[in-house]
């Protein structure tokens, strides 16, 4: 059985299309991203599953209740981490804590055991009010907060945004932590490169889902050969490779430019039609989500 | 001068007995696209404002664009194109409106305003889109915009402070395509960020901890240096080191 | 109880009350040292001089003017006199006709610039004392009041402040705290949790409804011991008509921070809806009869106006309970309308 089943869901805002036909289905345990840029429609997506917002087309089921119709049981059962600090700033980590376990019913020594592994990071600052704690604590905190009633399913709508790398990738492990104790996790990313973190993936942009597998299998969609290229002048080796024979597409990729070439495309023609750009380098490159992604949006 | 457009040397800034950015020194040269990296609390922050000539540092001697950052802020601020991910335009006005606000920020005369406005639209195949309320143009084109806006005095360095983070990954090749016609162009970029990703595309990169430069150089070397496969994992082995726990 | 925290909101709060209440009783104040008196006189006999000469004796007068014939009006619009004394042109025939006990028109008129009572009050009564040393002359005065005929008393303005603070703190703080949460989005984490939307709004309301209490506590306290308030209408009704108009002011906060959905927003509704009508239509700064007929029918649905029609009734006029029952049902009556309708618009939805 499914932990979250989404059927068709459209949502929208005035003329705006948030969520335009959206359908998958998480399995129990999984951990499973949300990969898209902003607009894509993963915030409103998470308010719908959240019971904060009723679609208007379509329906959902969370641990087996619909979205509409059982809210109640579902705001018992969900651990819900808003993609804004939502915490209170003016209450100490400790208060924050605390009142969270009041809100649901519930003692913080009873889910001490599940919370413990994160909170005890921030302990040392738990009389410092929210507000004054770092992005990577309040991080930190808000998923303590999001996990004090042993949800049996975590929403996270962007919880790395706005957090260093150190933190980001630390939050990760904890996910996959959480992850090993059965809870379900639905994680929202802008991150093409924390979608290798997830069992598998979806990839939105504009309200519809482009893909989904796991990491693996989408980049292995990925059926055109894939140079990274790179020059001492990396903009006049953009606008040079894009006149050249057999490129398809040339757009830069970090350090390289990637350049998808068609089948008649030779290496050795490609050098000569090039000979003016100093220090060309070009090599054979495996495709990461993020061109699979571009492919996927011309698409 | 040099060709340095930017040059500072044991540049620091404290608050009271916390030593906020700690002597540091580099140089940046014209047409170079300079990631300037950090953690959170670093002193990132507190090094821009400085550079920006926001506010004077406790000691040290450097200049921007040919500006003495010990004394001459507000000439620094006049010479220079700042670019943030938050707050770039105005929603409510139209293109053209934006281009001419910021114009008008910058002192330039109304004739200067017109031609380079249209040039700058032209340049972007914009010119049809001039009386288009910004807010309903999609993201790509506002942050083309933002960046043609920040560059209308033609500065010798922009500061863009994490310009691409949360933009889909075809928008996000377009801007880094016009940021490298701009350096190709002789502008220097000054890129201050906390995404690695970013980080790849820059000629140099340097990496604050602590309130120091811990590490200067081109991508590449670094990852060679540290034997990391990523940007990521360079800075993950500087910042684990990090005694500011913020 | 993280109100407690906001240790300056709370604070400006508590402090709010009092401070309005020993500004607008003090600022006034109740002494009048130093009266500036114009004198006309068109015939200065030895009568007019003998009350003149005791006027410009007396440590609490003193004669700006004296002149047959002044511009009543400007002196006193100028401020340069608070009071005015004219003396008839025949007084010295008109006090000895008085004398042989034939009715007459009044000898002296005091005109006073009444818009600040305490002064027209107590001067006038200090002016009468030393113009008519002699009691039996008394009834040859005639007061004239100015600009204020009512003559309202220094602290007619105690049920107005009641009616302001409350729901200054009541409706614009539990909206505004309300919002708060919403633009914090804190207010998405409280409607996902299991907790019902009404224990949310209790739990938001309580304690500005404890913060009002205190406020009304006060407010009793300096009414009666600074400033010497009657209350005899029963300090119970007075209590029972104010938290009816705290559970109004409560319910109106709610529907505030349903339709703003930012604190400026909600600040602004506050001011622009609640605060300026209230101090406009409520009779609290203007007299209602003055409105012009179009505006006539709105005070009927400004619920201050009712409150601080029914405190001045209790408060001042010292009626019983009895006297304010319409107001009070209609009290009770918005109170629930605006109740029914806040509730139904407060979702546990986003939206």
């Amino acid at each position: 059985m499914s932990a979250i089943k989404v059927e068709n869901i459209s949502k929208s805002f005035g003329k705006v299309k948030a969520l335009d036909g959206i359908s998958f289905d998480v399995k129990r345990g999984e951990l499973f991203g949300l990969i898209g840029p902003d607009g894509a429609g993963k915030t409103t997506l998470f308010r719908v599953l959240a019971t904060l917002l009723n679609p208007d087309e379509g329906g959902a089921e969370v641990d087996g209740f619909d979205i509409v119709k059982d809210y109640h049981a579902i705001r018992e059962r969900v651990g819900y981490m808003p993609g804004r600090f939502s915490l209170y700033q003016d209450l100490t980590v400790e208060e924050n804590l605390n009142f969270f376990a009041a809100l649901f019913g519930v003692k913080v020594e009873d889910s001490y055991d599940l919370v413990a592994p994160i909170y005890r990071q921030i302990e040392p600052f738990k009389t410092r009010r929210a507000g004054k704690l770092s992005g990577g604590m309040k991080q930190k905190l808000a998923l303590s907060c999001a996990l004090i009633h042993r949800p049996s399913v975590l929403f996270l709508d962007e919880p790395t945004t706005g957090v260093d790398a150190v933190s980001r990738s630390e939050f990760w492990d904890m996910l996959a932590d959480l992850k090993q104790r059965g809870i379900t996790i639905l994680v929202s990313t802008p991150y093409m490169d924390e979608a290798s973190r997830c069992d598998r993936i979806a990839l939105c942009n504009e309200g519809r889902i482009l893909g989904i597998d796991t990491p693996t299998d989408i980049v292995a969609g990925f059926d055109s050969s894939l140079y990274a290229i790179k020059g001492d002048n990396m903009y006049q080796l953009l606008l040079a490779a894009r006149k050249a024979n057999g490129v398809r597409e040339c757009y830069p990729f970090g350090e390289a430019h990637h350049m998808i070439a068609d089948a008649e495309f030779d290496v050795e023609q490609f050098k000569a039609e090039l000979v003016e750009v100093k220090g060309l380098h070009i090599e054979p490159t495996k495709p990461s989500i993020e061109d699979m992604f571009i492919k996927l949006m011309k698409q | 001068m040099s060709d340095y457009i930017i040059s500072v040397k044991e540049l620091t800034k404290c608050f009271g007995d916390f030593t906020a950015v700690n002597r540091i020194s580099f140089d940046v040269q014209r047409g170079e696209i300079f990631g300037f990296l950090g953690a959170n609390g670093a002193g990132k922050t507190t090094a821009m404002r400085m550079l920006c000539g926001l506010s004077y540092p406790t000691s040290g001697s450097g200049t921007v664009a040919g500006w003495d950052v010990m004394r001459e802020g507000e000439q620094i601020k006049r010479h220079i194109g700042y670019m943030s991910q938050k707050f770039s335009l105005y929603n409510d006005l139209t293109v053209w409106e934006n281009i001419r606000l910021f114009a008008g920020i910058y002192g330039l005369s109304k004739a200067e305003t017109e031609k380079r406005a249209a040039e700058a639209l032209e340049r972007l195949n914009f010119s049809s889109e001039r009386n288009t309320l910004v807010g309903s143009l999609p993201l790509g084109w506002k942050q083309k915009l933002s960046f043609a806006v920040a560059t209308i005095h033609r500065p010798k360095v922009v500061f863009l402070d994490e310009p691409t983070g949360g933009v889909d990954p075809i928008t996000r090749r377009q801007f880094w395509e016009m940021i490298y016609e701009a350096a190709d162009g002789g502008t220097t970029i000054f890129v201050t960020t906390h995404y690695m990703d970013e980080a790849e595309y820059c000629s140099r990169v340097s990496i604050m901890v602590d309130g120091e430069v811990r590490a200067l150089d081109t991508p590449a070397r670094l990852k060679e240096q540290f034997a990391a496969e990523s940007m990521d994992e360079v800075f993950r082995i500087l910042a684990r080191g990090a005694k500011r726990g913020e | 109880m993280h109100i407690l925290r906001d240790v300056r909101t709370m604070m400006i709060v508590l402090l709010i009350p009092v401070v309005l209440m020993i500004l607008f009783g003090f600022a006034i104040s109740t002494e009048v040292n130093n009266l500036n008196v114009a004198i006309v006189a068109p015939n200065r006999t030895e009568g007019v001089r003998q009350v003149v000469e005791r006027l410009a004796n007396n440590p609490y007068f003193t004669v700006v003017d004296y002149d047959s014939s002044i511009d009543i009006d400007k002196v006193l619009r100028s401020g340069k006199a608070d009071a005015v004394v004219v003396f008839d042109e025949d007084y010295e025939h008109l006090i000895a006709q008085r004398a042989e006990g034939i009715d007459t028109h009044p000898a002296i008129q005091f005109i006073f610039d009444a818009s600040n009572t305490n002064i027209a009050q107590t001067g006038a009564v200090y002016l009468q004392n030393v113009v008519s040393t002699d009691h039996s002359r008394q009834e040859l005065l005639n007061l004239h009041l100015l600009y204020n005929p009512q003559m309202k008393s220094a602290y007619n303005f105690v049920p107005g402040i009641m009616g302001l603070i409350f729901i200054l703190i009541c409706a614009m703080m539990t909206s505004v705290s309300i919002v708060r949460e919403k633009e914090m989005g804190t207010m998405e984490v409280l409607l996902v949790s299991p907790v019902r939307p009404i224990k949310i709004i209790l739990a938001k309301m309580i304690p500005y409804f404890v913060i009002s209490c205190i406020n009304l506590a006060t407010i009793l306290l300096i009414a009666h011991y600074l400033l010497d308030v009657p209350m005899s209408g029963g300090l119970g009704g007075i209590v029972f008509i104010s938290l009816i108009y705290l559970i109004l002011a409560l319910a109106l906060g709610l529907l505030v921070s349903t339709l703003a959905s930012s604190q400026v927003v909600a600040l602004l509704i506050s001011a622009m809806v609640m605060l300026l009508p209230m101090m406009m239509l409520s009779g609290m700064v203007f007299p209602l009869e003055n409105l012009p007929t179009v505006l006539k029918p709105l005070p009927y649905i400004v619920p201050a106006r009712w409150y601080i029609e029914a405190i001045r009734k209790m408060m001042i006029m010292g009626l019983p309970l009895s006297a304010v029952v319409k107001e009070v049902a209609i009290l009770i009556f918005m109170t629930f309308v605006l109740m029914g309708v806040s509730l139904k618009k407060f979702k546990d939805k986003l939206e």
